[in-house]
């Protein structure tokens, strides 16, 4: 069990930034270019020494700048993947896996054992003797996944590991790392800008800006309700949180049915979400008879005018996940004559509800 | 990362480039033709295989390969001292490092002897220790490592630069010491940048002349080498000057073909 601890301050970044993470959790931390979330990272590995500050891992002391303590890159036990998987070209794949067990003095048997069960672990077994140049993005993050894993980190620290790969190839890869992430009690950091990276592979949130923690809390809290800028504006999303009830069905908690089209296979996973933009849903005052598959009643929470848009809130969902989101015009708001309050229908259509495994069955 | 073209593919170049560039061409190559119809070919083999001659090609070649294996030796953590430290020391010293490569080699040659020559400033030292270096073997491998080791630095040095530190970065949170590290990772991938480095600086080793005459001398068997020889028959034997140019030109020519041209083939860089 190894929660990760980080108070430091970097003057010259205007970085100042104290969180913690529990062991087994995934915090993901949003924000804009520049704010700091880089610099998180480089301090957390060793990479900067910030000017004041503290970096702990279980008991262990990795930067203490009061006692001059700074524990060197290859001491921390803290592993790292980036957007470019940097796998060593001149290395095949299992020599790549196998890198880290050589390096901590394991024997050739004992490495080539743990490099065929890390590859394993993420599905290219196959790919074992291939070098990186013959392989896909997808593929090379894969091996790059599992050769971090191979060092066994106590810390996860993954920087934008999927901003690089196609939809498709991404969503792959992300069922890989929530398979693998926070497993072993092990703390993870994972900088994104996508919010389906935060839904799916996220215990908590954190957003940071212009060099200090804007807001953290849980993924659901701070998507309900969120507090920083960059938050809202990530969080301008429907999520409907529920279990999977047929192969393109979600059944959420009062029991209402949702049709959509899965993002990744999703068998086998009981937690699902939804997401859909508020662009994407139709309000009615009756229930219409058209083809939406979706159609859900919603009471009116509150309007918001924005430009020639208004945004249509419903009342929270079950469970205090924020309500939904309706974009329309406003002439079509007029028509409507709409007043918080009032009980209306949201439809919207199943190609464009987009289902996703939930990052945890049961918190969030 | 994907290049966005072959080079030579889509855009061409205006038509008037071609007149300097074939010209330029044709001003290397037609020396080299000259020289060849001047061997006297009958009498080729003779001319090289004589004891002066071989004396010269051995020593020539012995001394090329101890001079590139000092260069790679002194030159690689040199490279990499340049190429990663952005101290305001090691971009003073840079210039002062890469000097020879502009200096005229007697210059280089007359700088060695002040520094290992009898009298000099270390020479002196060296002389009461009863080691004497100037115008033996040893100063022919000073004198070509001194001319060619800025060769060797500054190709692998932009090698370095392009690799960038990120794989060592990586190998480091996987746990690998910074000794591991140079093993593993960061001399294989400046192998092919090692590569030619080396055959470059050999060449040059092997055609050094200038440094060489002023801090070795001319000594058959010891200190004069294949270019030295060259110089010396030219009075007394233009024929088999021009045979020993022509085994010059052909022994440089398949060290630089042969490996320089040769791509390191395993892995490429992505």
């Amino acid at each position: 069990m190894a929660e990760l601890h980080v108070a430091a301050t970097v003057a010259a970044r205007r970085f100042d930034v104290e969180f913690d993470v529990a062991a087994g959790e995934v915090l993901a931390v949003l924000g804009p270019n520049g704010a700091g979330k880089s610099t998180a990272l480089h301090v957390i590995a060793g990479l900067l020494r910030p000017d004041t500050g503290i970096v702990r891992v279980g008991g262990r002391t990795l930067t203490d700048t009061s006692a001059g303590i700074q524990v060197a890159t290859h001491d921390r036990r803290v592993g790292l993947l980036l957007q470019d998987p940097l796998l060593f070209p001149h290395l095949s794949v299992q020599a790549n896996v196998e890198f880290a067990p050589r390096s901590r003095g394991a024997g050739r048997a004992d490495a080539r054992a743990a490099a065929a069960r890390w590859l394993a672990e993420v599905g290219i077994s196959d790919l074992a003797g291939r070098k990186p140049g013959q392989l896909s993005g997808g593929q090379a993050q894969r091996v790059a996944i599992a050769r971090a894993l191979a060092a066994e980190p106590e810390v996860l620290l993954l920087d934008e590991p999927l901003a690089g790969l196609d939809v498709a190839v991404a969503a792959s890869v992300r069922a890989v790392l929530r398979h693998v992430a926070a497993a072993a009690g092990r703390a993870t950091v994972l900088i994104t800008h996508d919010l389906l990276d935060v839904l799916t592979l996220a215990d908590r949130v954190m957003v940071v800006e212009a060099g200090g923690v804007a807001e953290i809390g849980p993924v659901a809290e701070v998507l309900a309700a969120p507090r920083s800028l960059f938050g809202a504006r990530i969080a301008g999303v429907n999520v409907v949180r529920g279990t999977l009830d047929g192969p393109h069905v979600l059944r959420d908690a009062d029991g209402t049915v949702w049709h959509g089209t899965p993002a990744e296979d999703l068998t086998g996973l009981p937690a699902v979400v939804a997401v859909f933009s508020p662009a994407a849903v139709a309000v009615y005052r009756d229930r219409p008879a058209g083809s939406p598959r979706n159609c859900v009643k919603v009471a009116v929470a509150e309007l918001d005018a924005a430009g020639a848009t208004v945004r249509v809130r419903g009342d929270e969902q079950a469970g205090g996940a924020p309500g939904l989101a309706a974009d329309i015009t406003a002439e079509a708001a007029a028509e409507l004559r709409l007043a918080a309050g009032d009980s209306v229908w949201f439809t919207v259509k199943a190609q464009e509800v987009a289902l996703h495994p939930a990052a945890r069955p049961t918190r969030g | 990362m994907r290049r966005m073209g072959t080079p030579g593919a889509g855009i061409s170049l205006p038509r008037w480039v071609y007149v300097p560039a074939v010209l330029g061409g044709l001003f290397v190559v037609l020396p080299l033709v000259a020289m060849a119809v001047k061997v006297d070919w009958s009498h080729f083999w003779s001319l090289i295989t004589s004891t002066p001659s071989q004396a010269a090609l051995l020593l020539s070649l012995r001394t090329a390969v101890a001079s590139t294996t000092l260069c790679v030796l002194l030159g690689v953590p040199m490279a990499l001292v340049l190429a990663r430290s952005n101290g305001g020391f090691v971009r003073a010293a840079r210039p002062l490092i890469l000097l020879p490569l502009v200096l005229p080699p007697v210059v280089g040659g007359i700088a060695l002897l002040y520094a290992f020559g009898r009298m000099g400033l270390l020479g002196q030292y060296l002389e009461t220790a009863g080691i004497r270096i100037a115008f033996t073997t040893t100063a022919v491998v000073l004198a070509q490592t001194f001319v060619s080791l800025p060769f060797l630095v500054i190709a692998l040095e932009g090698a370095a630069r392009t690799a960038g530190s990120d794989y060592d970065l990586v190998a480091a949170t996987l746990g690998a010491r910074p000794g591991t590290v140079w093993w593993r990772v960061t001399l294989p991938l400046l192998a092919p940048g090692l590569v030619s480095g080396a055959v470059l600086a050999f060449a040059r080793s092997l055609g050094e002349f200038g440094a060489t005459l002023t801090f070795a001398g001319s000594r058959q068997g010891v200190t004069r080498t294949l270019p030295l020889e060259i110089y010396l028959q030219r009075e007394s034997d233009p024929d088999a000057a021009v045979a020993l140019s022509i085994l010059l030109v052909a022994v440089a020519a398949v060290v630089v073909l042969g490996l320089g041209a040769r791509r390191v083939s395993g892995w490429s860089a992505t």
